[in-house]
């Protein structure tokens, strides 16, 4: 962003730092500091003396790069990230591909239902995602599901979506369920702003719809399907509250089924915080290196109309 | 020719919602259903205790849900307020005042929406049990009014919305920057502002890592917690089920009415910057 006529000004200038202190303030006590501890408690562990009873038994120590060396080499932690990743892969290019398909159905004017779908569509973002994991876990408990009811009475062979496999694509759901509207609704305002015109001259070339939307559409609005992906992966890797919440009703996910659940664990149930001080730098820093090309992205457009 | 053409667009669309709303579907005859019909009849024929559930999730623990239906109010109303209010404040002077640091003030706080929830909870729990407000309202109220992606909404907002000259003009007039502020940029800001209240009120109200990890006390909990707290007992009595049900059923309602009243304020082309004042 060009920072042009910046006419110094005399009168005010403490201004504009007065406006931002507020906010500064409360980023340094809510994501500052905290972020500096966390440095801080990752480069310590506790040592502990002889039966680690008495007082002064426990002592912090310094240990550099051992609590890195350690969460990178963590077998756990590992198996957790490949977790994730395919939980991701199976997310992600569904939830895109579905959220593409609905808005430029949405922008397909032979459509009909459009003002419907686009609200019950988008509906399930207003929801919880606690709250979606309790509903579609009940719609997945063999017990209360209706797909299950189904399939055994047309006497097919049961699926079952909390086993070890099905988790994945239990969990999977769940997100699609809920992001595929505000996708959806994302993209289909990047196709509102595509003008019109440039259809018209397509159609009477002979275009079908299919091909004015492979072919016209679909490349321009590749800047904000990159966008969606990019917040998407960025959602995926932080997921926690979804199989924290279905966790009670199936055996297969364990408390530390993905790397934020295991830091969890780490830093409460077993009271090791250098540790999952250590993880959390790691897991930042890959969200860091994913995040920072889609700032460069964003950033150059969004801000024309300033000074 | 060109009406058959539109039927399979229409199907697909409607596909789609009839999959968005099957779970809503799904809870609405569950909240009907007792637990002993939850398990045994059909899943979508409705039940008969709808009352009954509810009088029970009222009476559940001396009125706890309703209690963390206060308290996720309180978090999120409140939380949400402060939160537009400090998003139109410092989005305003990012866009309209050129100040040295700005754009470094700008990247810090918009790298903070970068930052994992879980890598902030974890430190900030320790620090805030460190000042003893550990377990407390504030607790989760101070983290949840720094919104990065506000800020941002509120900069692009204030660049679109504020024209340069207006601005210039009361400041000729000899008008205050706070003066000006208050009574020419919020007003013209005002659309922007709701959208990031309700951006921020639906991030508040939805989160459950940050009130997880902070609260012990049950009575201060929101109401995802409290439902999960629920759904976790379920396993040793059923009953509780029912009553998770019926509690979601009830809690998603302040959400679904705002959601469809406030329609017109989910501007997600902000997101996007494309944005047309």
């Amino acid at each position: 962003m060009p920072s042009t006529t910046s006419r110094p000004r005399r009168a005010g200038a403490a201004t504009p730092y007065l406006f931002v202190a507020p906010a500064v303030v409360l980023f340094l006590l809510v994501l500052a500091i905290p972020i500096a501890y966390t440095v801080y408690l990752s480069l310590f562990r506790i040592e502990v003396s002889g039966l680690g009873l008495g007082k002064g038994s426990r002592k912090e120590v310094f240990t550099g790069l051992g609590n890195y060396a350690r969460t990178l080499t963590d077998a756990e932690m590992g198996a957790g990230a490949l977790r994730v990743l395919g939980y991701g892969a199976l997310l992600v290019p569904t939830m895109l591909l579905l959220a593409l398909v609905f808005a430029l159905l949405l922008d397909e004017d032979r459509a009909r239902a459009r003002g419907f779908s686009r609200i019950a569509i988008f509906l399930p973002y207003a929801i919880p995602g606690v709250i979606a994991t309790l509903l579609w876990g009940f719609l997945y408990l063999p017990s209360t599901s209706p797909f299950v009811q189904l399939l055994t009475e047309l006497s097919l062979p049961e699926v079952d979506l909390l086993s070890p496999t099905g988790i994945y694509f239990a969990l999977a759901n769940i997100a699609v369920w809920g992001g595929v509207g505000y996708n959806m609704i994302v993209l289909y305002t990047a196709l509102r702003s595509i003008p019109r015109d440039l259809y018209e001259a397509a159609r009477i070339d002979g275009c079908s719809p299919v091909q004015v939307a492979l072919r016209i559409k679909i490349p321009l609005v590749v800047p904000a399907l990159v966008l969606t992906t990019l917040f998407s992966v960025v959602a995926t890797l932080q997921v926690f509250a979804e199989p924290t919440t279905l966790a009670p009703l199936t055996n297969s996910l364990s408390r530390t089924w993905s790397p934020l659940m295991k830091v969890y664990q780490d830093a409460f149930a077993r009271g090791d915080v250098h540790s999952a001080a250590a993880a959390s730098v790691v897991i930042a820093a890959v969200m860091f290196v994913l995040s920072f090309g889609l700032l460069r992205i964003t950033r150059s457009r969004a801000f024309g109309g300033e000074r | 020719m060109r009406r058959a053409l539109g039927t399979l667009p229409t199907l697909v669309l409607l596909l789609g919602a009839a999959y968005c709303l099957l779970p809503v579907a799904w809870v609405l005859v569950a909240a009907t259903k007792s637990s002993g019909e939850l398990f045994a009849t059909s899943t979508f024929s409705p039940g008969t205790s709808i009352l009954a559930n509810l009088d029970d999730l009222s009476s559940y623990r001396d009125g706890a849900f309703w209690r963390w239906m206060a308290n996720s109010a309180l978090y999120a109303g409140v939380g949400a307020l402060l939160s537009a209010a400090l998003s139109g404040l410092t989005g305003y002077a990012l866009a309209k005042f050129a100040f040295r640091g700005r754009d470094l003030v700008f990247n810090a706080l918009i790298a903070g929406v970068l930052v994992p929830s879980v890598v902030l909870a974890i430190p900030q729990y320790l620090l805030i049990s460190e000042v003893g407000l550990a377990d407390t309202y504030l607790s989760v109220l101070v983290p949840s009014v720094l919104s990065p992606y506000g800020i941002y909404l509120a900069r692009i907002y204030a660049a679109a919305a504020v024209p340069e000259d207006v601005v210039e003009a009361a400041r000729t007039d000899g008008a205050g920057e706070g003066r000006i502020l208050w009574s020419i940029a919020v007003p013209m800001m005002a659309p922007g502002l709701v959208t990031v209240f309700l951006f921020q009120f639906v991030a508040i109200w939805n989160n459950f890592l940050l009130p997880f990890i902070m609260l012990g006390d049950d009575r201060k909990f929101p109401v995802t917690l409290g439902l999960y707290t629920m759904l976790n007992q379920g396993n040793t009595t059923p009953a509780l089920y029912t009553l998770a049900i019926v509690g979601s059923l009830v809690s998603v309602l302040p959400l679904i009415a705002l959601f469809l009243t406030l329609q017109r304020y989910w501007r997600v082309d902000l997101l996007s910057g494309a944005v047309k004042a």
